[in-house]
């Protein structure tokens, strides 16, 4: 019966590849699962992912724009409201999608959805699976965010070729909490866990300093937002955004690969608490 | 066969493709898998029986490497699943207990991606699919979302999709829950083949057709511990009689005629719908329950099968 004995050579060869503890150097199988699904997925959420900071940058931007004027931007540049808060948008929207793929997506796949236990049970390894999921939400953070600065550029608010560089910037910064996030998840066992991410989230979205500059808060509240994440994301696309570089856009640029690091440290470190419980 | 101690578990590996010594997991407090030792030669036909709750699937999945045992050991084709998980897995395919497939891509796309996981290159994988498809019944819904399937259909892809890889190792937890009796006849001969062809089957099921049919020795376990070990054939004759006698009195009655039938058979099982006398011979025993007096609304003499061994063992009935 052909059925039960065609190609043994084949499967053979795919046995005697080398395979790590927790790894089958097989991400590539991930990541095309990944983009055969999006074929089928709701365009609808794809969209809305891409429209939330168009929206938001369309309504403060243009809107509250045109009672505060200009402002002083990086390096003591004069710029559009508009363009002071794009990139601030851009970075949140980076950590947005990037958090919301490795927690609440991961959560979903592993809890609801079982899809990790259909690949788990496949000679794919733990971290074949988390890599190929971070580098699905880096993928489509690129997506977002050429897109986004595409619609800068038609609202004229790019000056410099150097804004360019935001793009992989926001794939970094996507990076770092993707990394993190996933670690994060491992520690989740229910639903109103989960939640305290987005506890963590809104006000680091509102208060660093995306919309207005830091120095309107007292010292200490000014440390404690530098020390955050997403202020080195907004700070880092803001000076790519107009070409102003100094030795804060290096620190901000090592503090994500620091994180980075960490985050791919602590994942990688609870990738059997996360998925072979 | 029991208490095999940690030192010859080399030895075993040599001889046995699964092995498990002092195998245990538990939840917290709770134990799902309590102390077992089981050893499965290459191309056995390998059993797990027993009760809801019982420890088969977590069993199931301590063997696939994605659950972590708490203590014992265990060894697949001589290694680790814990501690190579992905080498483990390339040689074995997975029936789950519920069925998880990828309900975002469409059914032959299931095999395919699944195919993909493994590392098997899409020259292969494509006419293999299209083999599978078949053996399933499923060609003409090739290109159908998975959530169209009815759960048979369901189940019979997932099957498909576990021989995507040959595997050597075939781990089925309950494969025909779901099946009409086609279906099923079906599959127990694809499996009658494998078998054939080298492949070592493990089973769970609830259905003691067909673990007779299908299991050369398997082991019943209850609250995570094995009760009895052997062939079909051998745990019958141990722990049943060669025929049993099915007595209905009528609901109202067959809780209080048991002290009636004291005596008749080797043994009394009384049950909310029934009772059953254990005796060599059937008709000899209705005689009996005859020159008592007694007069059952139904009768029926059969012989002795794996429902009985459970009922023993685990004085719980299987059906369900
Ligand atoms: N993830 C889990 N967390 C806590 N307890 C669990 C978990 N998985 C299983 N259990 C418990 O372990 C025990 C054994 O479960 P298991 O699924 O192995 O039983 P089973 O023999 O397969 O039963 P069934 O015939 O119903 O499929 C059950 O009491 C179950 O509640
Ligand atoms: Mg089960």
């Amino acid at each position: 019966m052909s059925v039960m004995t065609a190609g043994r050579s084949v499967t053979e060869a795919a046995r005697s590849r080398t395979f790590g503890p927790l790894y089958s150097r097989n991400v590539r199988a991930v990541v095309a699962r990944g983009l055969m699904a999006t074929k089928s997925s709701n365009w609808m959420v794809m969209l809305s992912g891409f429209f939330e900071p168009v929206l938001y940058l369309i309504s403060m931007g243009v809107g509250l724009g045109a009672i505060v004027g200009t402002v002083q931007g990086p390096g003591g540049t004069v710029i559009s409201y508009a363009a002071y808060i794009a990139p601030a948008l851009l970075a949140v929207s980076a950590m947005n999608g990037a958090v919301y793929d490795s927690t609440w997506n991961v959560f979903f796949k592993m809890n609801f959805a079982k899809l990790y236990q259909g690949m788990l049970y496949t000679s794919l390894g733990p971290l074949d699976v988390a890599l190929g999921e971070i580098l699905l939400a880096l993928l489509r953070g690129l997506m977002y965010a050429t897109g986004f600065t595409a619609v800068m550029g038609v609202m004229g608010l790019i000056t410099t070729p150097w804004a360019v560089l935001m793009i992989p910037a926001s794939v970094l910064i996507a990076f770092g909490f993707a990394s993190f996030g996933m670690g994060i998840t491992s520690f989740m066992k229910t639903f109103q866990q989960m939640d305290w991410i987005n506890f963590v989230m809104l006000p680091m979205f509102l208060f660093s300093a995306t919309f207005y500059p830091l120095s309107v808060y007292p010292t200490y509240i000014q440390w404690l937002i530098q020390a955050m994440p997403l202020w080195h994301g907004v700070e880092l696309l803001r000076e790519i955004s107009v070409g102003s570089f100094s030795t804060a856009t290096a620190l901000h640029v090592l503090y994500y690969l620091v994180m980075i690091a960490l985050g791919m440290i602590l994942t990688t470190g609870r990738l059997r608490r996360l998925f072979l419980r | 066969m029991s208490g095999v101690s940690n030192d010859d578990s080399h030895d075993h590996s040599q001889r046995y493709v699964i092995s498990a010594t002092n195998l245990t997991k538990k939840y917290g407090d709770f134990t799902a898998v309590d102390d077992i030792s089981f050893h499965v030669p290459a191309g056995e036909s390998f059993g797990l029986l027993g009760p809801n709750g019982a420890g088969k699937s977590t069993t199931m999945r301590m063997i696939g490497g994605v659950s972590q045992r708490t203590s014992g050991s265990l060894s697949i084709m001589g290694l680790d699943p814990e501690q190579h998980g992905p080498e483990v897995r390339a040689h074995l395919g997975v029936v789950p207990q519920q069925d998880n497939l990828d309900e975002e891509l469409k059914v032959r796309d299931n095999l395919l991606v699944y195919g993909r996981y493994f590392g098997l290159p899409m020259s292969y994988l494509k006419p293999r699919a299209d083999e599978l498809l078949e053996f399933a019944q499923l060609t003409d819904k090739a290109k159908a979302k998975v959530d169209a399937l009815s759960g048979g259909m369901k189940r019979r892809l997932t099957i498909a999709r576990s021989l995507i890889n040959e595997p050597s190792i075939l781990l089925l937890d309950e494969p025909t829950t779901g099946l009409d009796p086609q279906a099923r006849h079906i599959l127990w001969d694809r499996l009658f083949r494998l078998k054939e062809a080298g492949t070592t089957l493990i089973l769970t099921t609830h259905y003691m057709d067909e673990a007779e049919q299908l299991c050369d020795r398997l082991i019943v376990v209850d609250k995570g511990r094995i009760m009895a070990e052997g062939s079909p054939a051998s745990l019958i004759r141990e722990y049943s009689t060669r025929e049993v006698l099915e007595l209905r009195f009528g609901s109202e009655r067959n809780a209080t005629v048991g002290a009636e039938l004291e005596g008749i058979g080797e043994r009394l099982e009384t049950l909310p719908d029934r009772v059953l006398v254990y005796a060599h011979d059937g008709e000899a025993a209705l005689e009996q329950v005859h020159a008592r007096g007694l007069h059952p609304l139904t009768s029926l003499v059969r012989r002795s099968s794996l429902e009985d061994v459970f009922l023993r063992l685990t004085g719980r009935s299987l059906v369900d």
